[in-house]
């Protein structure tokens, strides 16, 4: 009877905390065990106010929309048309963003450069030199100019058909480079002139040069050396985008590149990638006020990357102003990186589909981020093109859908009033009104 | 010997001519009057030139320099011979901040004293400086030779790869992972040759050697201190 009676009272039922959540005391306790921060690729993997918070409007009474099929919804952007001689012309205003031989197989470059060559558009070498890979299959190759330097040399200077001088990644504006010994094989190792095996630290600076002042000098001596053919692009993470624009364009930049927080990386620290940089949606509209104010828009062309996974993003993108974009995790989940057939693999590697980030350990299933013979051996680079191909065809479709249905008859002619925002969050950062008002935060007047 | 007048000329059609020179080219011998302390001055050479600079420079002289032979009648502003892969750069005077930085190949010799960062990232160049260096020369360097015949500032070396830094005089201070390393006869061998082309009368056995201890290589949680 007593014993009943205990029983019925009702008792509190467990409660999780929302702070100390079950992955966030993992990470006290793998912290604990073995006094390193996390480092991981890609990018950021928290919910931040991103493209999907925005929508199109779309053609109603006051504006008519273009045939699909018939009419024509061109796609061209021409790239470094400010100083370079010979600007960039693509077909599509989707590019490849910079990944690190090292950090990727030769083989995957390889595929990253046919694939981008069959659908019109650039490739970008990365940290850790120009491979005759990537060359040889790229129509249209942009080659990074990295604090690092590995690689770095005036015949591959004078080879590439852009120069990107690379001052801060979204995944960590402000970081330099992580390459963990595993990764560092004899191939890595000659090309960085380093010993195989050590950790490789690439700095978060560049060695001769500090500030806009001095940048605008190293601009002059790489146009000198490349006879002022080349467009050169300074990329940028987004930290501070309406002076870190205006402050590139002052240096003498064609392009400026503009990566978010949501941008992937080969090996960061986690603590890096999820807390330092802002989401690509708050600095588009930012970056794009300083071309204004200096009356460069469309004149030194912007490419935005961080999270652009279709062409719905693309197409948001260059609404906001940009005049093209660039992806790089979204290009390797194409050749095939994640792919839920290496899901046993991926088990025993203590991960699942979706959430492998481990690319610094080089032990990809897919054999992409990996230096390790066997595993490179399982990636085709022929059919990694091919599928690279058909992904960039599919988002560019995609675009022009929705640019036709905005009335466009051109990509470029997206523009901010074209979409609404569905988050307050949304609003104030892409400066679009809330969807069902005319306002959004911060709008002068209100 | 042709002569260009910088001011007159102007960069651009300078460079062009440098840069316009093959290998088998019979005009070998270049001067270059009026630089006035201009950048990027005889950057991107690829040939087996002689180019006398009858001035001091800007930034970035000699920039990425093969095969050619610049000589600098004067002092050099920062990065001289940045990111060298071959030939031979001499100032005569002092040299600014970052010389040599990221260079991969080739003999930079500054007869006067370099500032900070002297060999930064250097991958493979000699260097030889006939009087002192500043502080954070030769970090992160990788490999090559920087040899110092004065004294070295603060930080010598710090996060130092595989280069090999000789100092005959004082050094302030080492940097992370730098050391003093016995100097072993394949040393002064190295040591004796780079001083012969470098014009520099000091004996090897003056100098002393420093390297990486090798100890930052791979993580090591009880090194956090250091990084
Ligand atoms: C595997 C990998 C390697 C990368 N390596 C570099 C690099 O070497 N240099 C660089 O500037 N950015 C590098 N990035 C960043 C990309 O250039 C780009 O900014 C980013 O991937 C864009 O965001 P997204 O991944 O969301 O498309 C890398 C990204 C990935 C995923």
């Amino acid at each position: 009877m007593k014993d009943g009676k205990l029983a019925a009272i009702p008792r509190t039922t467990p409660v999780q905390s929302a702070t100390f959540t079950n992955s966030v005391n993992a990470e006290i306790r793998r912290a604990a065990a073995t006094g390193i921060y996390d480092i991981r690729g890609g990018g950021a993997k928290r919910r931040v106010p991103h493209f999907e918070d925005l929508l199109f409007l779309g053609a109603s009474i006051s504006r008519y929309p273009l045939e699909g099929y018939r009419e024509r919804c061109d796609t061209r952007v021409t790239l470094g048309t400010r100083f370079a001689k010979k600007p960039i012309e693509l077909d599509i205003p989707v590019t490849i963003a910079g990944m690190s031989f090292g950090a990727l197989s030769g083989p995957a470059k390889e595929a990253l450069g046919r694939g981008a060559s069959m659908a019109g558009t650039s490739t970008t070498t990365g940290d850790g030199g120009m491979t005759e890979e990537e060359r040889g299959h790229s129509t249209k190759l942009v080659y990074q100019y990295l604090p690092s330097r590995y690689g770095m040399n005036p015949d591959d200077l004078r080879r590439c058909d852009a120069i990107e001088v690379v001052v801060g990644q979204g995944a960590k504006p402000g970081g330099g480079g992580m390459l963990l010994g595993q990764k560092i094989s004899d191939r890595v190792a000659e090309m960085r002139n380093l010993p195989k095996g050590i950790d490789q630290r690439s700095a978060c600076r560049h060695p001769d040069w500090t500030g806009p002042d001095d940048l605008e000098i190293k601009i002059l001596e790489l146009r000198e050396i490349t006879a002022w053919e080349k467009p050169i692009y300074i990329k940028i993470g987004g930290a501070r985008p309406y002076f870190d624009t205006t402050l590139a364009v002052k240096a003498g930049a064609d392009v400026v590149v503009l990566d978010g927080m949501q941008g992937g990386t080969a090996a960061t620290q986690d603590v890096f990638i999820e807390h330092v940089g802002q989401p690509i949606l708050a600095c588009i509209r930012e970056a794009v006020r300083a071309l204004q104010d200096l009356g460069m828009h469309r004149e030194v062309q912007l490419i935005v990357s961080g999270g652009i996974r279709n062409g719905a993003d693309v197409a948001k993108a260059m609404a906001l102003g940009a005049d093209a974009v660039a992806i790089g995790t979204a290009a390797l989940i194409a050749l095939g990186d994640n792919d839920p057939k290496w899901e046993s693999e991926y088990q025993k590697l203590g991960t699942t589909t979706g959430a492998y980030d481990d690319w610094h350990e080089g032990q990809d299933p897919a054999g992409i981020t990996t230096q390790d013979p066997e595993l490179m051996a399982r990636f085709d680079p022929i059919e990694g093109g091919r599928r690279l191909n058909n992904y960039l065809k599919v988002m560019t479709l995609e675009a022009q859908t929705i640019a036709r249905a905005c009335g466009h008859n051109h990509l470029h002619n997206l523009e901010p009033e074209d979409l609404v925002a569905l988050t307050m969050e949304a609003a104030a950062m892409a400066k679009v009104p809330l969807a069902g008002t005319d306002w959004y935060p911060g709008k002068p007047g209100f | 010997m042709q002569t260009i007048n910088l001011e007159a000329d102007g960069l651009r059609s300078m460079n062009a001519a440098l840069q316009g020179q093959s290998t088998d080219t019979n005009q070998t011998s270049w001067e270059i009057v009026n630089p006035k302390g201009s950048h990027a001055i005889a950057v991107g050479l690829d040939a087996p030139i002689e180019v006398t600079v009858k001035g001091s420079t800007g930034y970035y002289c000699a920039g990425m320099n093969k095969q050619a032979t610049v000589h600098i009648n004067g002092s050099a502003g920062p990065g001289v011979a940045e990111n060298m892969m071959s030939g031979t750069v001499i100032v005569d005077g002092d040299a600014s901040q970052y010389a040599g930085a990221t260079g991969r190949g080739g003999l930079l010799v500054i007869k006067g004293n370099a500032s900070s960062r002297c060999g930064i990232s250097m991958k493979g160049i000699d260097i030889v400086v006939h009087g002192n260096i500043g502080h954070m020369s030769a970090f992160m360097a990788q490999s090559g030779n920087l040899v110092v015949c004065g004294d070295a500032g603060d930080a010598l070396g710090d996060s130092i790869y595989e280069a090999r830094l000789f100092v005959r005089g004082s050094v302030k201070s080492l940097g992370a992972d730098c050391i003093e390393k016995e100097m072993r006869p394949e040393h002064i061998e190295i040591l004796r040759d780079l001083l012969e082309k470098a014009g520099c009368d000091a004996k090897p056995e003056e100098f002393k050697r420093y390297g990486s201890a090798r100890q930052l290589y791979n993580f090591k949680i009880d090194n956090a201190g250091a990084y």
